[in-house]
């Protein structure tokens, strides 16, 4: 019971990571139809910038917040310079794009940072807390304090605000959005700032547990995407299903089948589901028009 | 007279083969030739796939390290030759990708892609877990072909370079001319159909879910003879052959060069094959170079270098 609880923990923690970087996904191709898998390089800027403004002598705080700001810059950048541009190019393009602008990031990462694995302390230190025969870092606590505080933040600003509503209206249409004067390529820029800004708090908040280094961005970006496939791409709250099951999953499959396989369990549950129910747990069915 | 674009293609491609080795400054030159060529047939098979049948894959990588530890392993666990080694490993790949192809060749853009992703990522980690029998990721050594030797005894030397260079170039060019021929015939005219509109090839008679599997099934064959090439010419495999670098690295050369043309595709696979060992001293920059150029070829040359190329010739000239 201890070891479920154990493995439960550690999941949700997980879990919690995999929602946001969904959530990215989500948000990004909602906007632009585009899937991003550059989106784990966001969570990989995240923890070595704060890493590097902490080696710096930077404040927590501080160097979080610098964190967040240059990776939504980036995320800007990347949405200028190499997706609209290529805007109307077939499906392959676009995913070879954003695969290259994936590699480069790792390229220029691993040459103004280094290629050493970091971590920093967590925020309320390092000494584990014990609960009912289970222990939990605090890190653990603040991971999901800050994904639950992050969906909580997107649902009111989609559901309260003006621009919030712009983004829903040209996620449903771009076209209508358009018409009735929403400004679609501003929406599209924000869309990739606030999925960088995302992606970047999962990295500096994940950091203390699970380390970084220049190359982690392909694995979770992969596993992202299996989170949202599995929700339902295109629906945040299929994201945040979506990442903490497939947490669980996966840390079930490490405690009770095989750590060595831990990895496969988002690449099995990524074809079972296109197999099964392609449109995931929450999506829309879709038909296509000819 | 017009020459048929196949027959253009297939001379350049044999001319550039039997020249090229005249302006070797040394005998390393031969191994490059040889990488290039071993890497253009993975990527042939590509163009059959992604330029003919408008399918993509991200997981090609796995049939090739199919094909590169089958001739690892069966010649010391089966005894059989390395020769047969071979065809094991092609057979294995191509029924896995039939077995597998059917589901995922329903899949479409993104949810394809990342299918085959993942189809060989699983291939890639089970070649790295399973260190019972392929030794986990430090790689295994690689039993001789053996040609080599039956050649000498011919009277025939080659250094390993020389052979190598020379075998894969048979290969190579064995199978552009099949992938050639594929693309004149009634199956490779309703590939491209299909590649145009689905719908419509279904419209005219086209049985679309059965041509899609045999070209995923015939491009796995490529990669995983590739695969087994390599394998043997570098005597040593690591299961990085599966991974998904590799298969990006495919899908980058065939696009780069040009994916609707076999002779496009091939110089694609030469250019990425030959740059890094130009730009040694560069090492550092590899990652941001192969990046910048996947973002840059695919706004600018969206077809590719060669047929990029070509048209500006052909622009001029009229």
């Amino acid at each position: 019971m201890a070891d479920l609880l154990q493995f439960l923990v550690s999941g949700i923690t997980v879990g919690a990571v995999y929602a946001l970087l969904a959530l990215g996904f989500t948000i990004i191709f909602n906007a632009s139809d585009v899937v991003n898998f550059a989106q784990g390089e966001f969570v990989m800027l995240g923890g070595m910038i704060t890493v590097f403004a902490l080696a710096a002598g930077l404040p927590l705080g501080l160097a979080a917040l610098i964190a967040i700001v240059l990776t939504a810059g980036i995320g800007v950048l990347l949405n200028k310079l190499a997706i609209e541009p290529a805007r109307g190019a077939p499906v392959v393009s676009l995913i070879i794009i954003t695969i290259g602008a994936s590699i480069f990031i790792q390229g220029v990462a691993q040459i103004v940072f280094d290629k050493q694995i970091h971590r920093y302390p967590g925020i309320s230190g390092d000494a584990p807390l014990r609960f009912a025969g289970a222990t939990i870092l605090p890190q653990s606590l603040w991971v999901i304090f800050g994904a639950t505080a992050v969906f909580v933040a997107l649902w009111l600003f989609f559901t309260r605000t003006l621009t919030g509503r712009a983004v829903l209206a040209t996620a449903n249409n771009r076209l209508a959005a358009a018409l009735v004067g929403i400004n679609t390529r501003y929406i599209m820029t924000l869309s990739f700032g606030l999925s960088a800004a995302i992606g970047a708090l999962a990295g500096l908040l994940i950091t203390p547990i699970t380390l970084t280094s220049y190359d982690v961005g392909i694995p979770l970006a992969l596993k992202g995407f299996a989170a949202a496939m599995l929700g339902g791409l295109g629906n945040p709250f299929g994201a945040l299903v979506g990442g903490l099951l497939l947490g669980v999953l996966e840390a079930l499959t490490a405690g009770y089948i095989s750590s060595q396989y831990k990895d496969a369990v988002a690449f099995i549950v990524i074809i079972g589901v296109l197999f099964v129910m392609p449109q995931g747990l929450f999506g829309r069915k879709s038909t296509e028009r000819v | 007279m017009r020459l048929s674009p196949k027959l253009v293609s297939l001379s350049v491609l044999a001319l550039l083969a039997l020249v090229a080795p005249m302006f070797f400054p040394s005998g390393f030159y031969y191994r490059i030739g040889a990488l290039i060529f071993i890497n253009g047939l993975a990527v042939t098979g590509l163009v059959i796939l992604i330029g003919y049948a408008g399918q993509i894959s991200l997981g090609h990588a796995g049939f090739a390290g199919i094909g590169a530890y089958a001739c690892a392993l069966a010649p010391v666990h089966l005894g059989l030759p390395p020769a047969l080694a071979v065809v094991l490993g092609a057979a294995l790949s191509a029924g896995l990708a039939w077995v597998v192809g059917r589901p995922i060749l329903k899949l479409q853009g993104y949810y394809l892609a990342v299918a085959t992703l993942g189809l060989g990522i699983l291939i890639s980690m089970v070649l790295t877990n399973e260190s019972q029998w392929t030794r986990g990721p430090d790689g295994i050594s690689v039993p001789d072909l053996g040609l080599r030797g039956v050649l000498a005894d011919m009277g025939w030397r080659l250094t390993a370079g020389q052979f190598w260079y020379w075998f894969s170039a048979l290969v190579l060019f064995i199978g552009a001319w099949l992938a050639l021929n594929l693309h004149d015939s009634p199956t490779g005219r309703a590939l491209r159909a299909l590649h145009g509109s689905e719908v419509a090839a279904r419209t005219v008679g086209v049985d679309v879910a059965r041509l899609k599997l045999n070209a995923f099934v015939i491009s796995a064959v490529y990669a995983s003879v590739s695969g087994s090439l390599l394998a043997m010419m570098n005597r040593f495999v690591t299961p990085e052959i599966a991974g998904f670098m590799h298969s990006v690295e495919m899908v980058v050369m065939a696009v780069l060069g040009g994916v609707g043309s076999v002779l496009g595709a091939i110089f694609g696979a030469a250019i990425l094959t030959a740059l890094p060992q130009a730009l040694t001293m560069f090492h550092e920059y590899e990652k941001l170079l192969l990046g910048a150029v996947m973002i840059l070829v695919m706004i600018f040359l969206r077809e590719g270098l060669l047929p990029s190329i070509l048209r500006r010739f052909r622009g001029k000239e009229e």
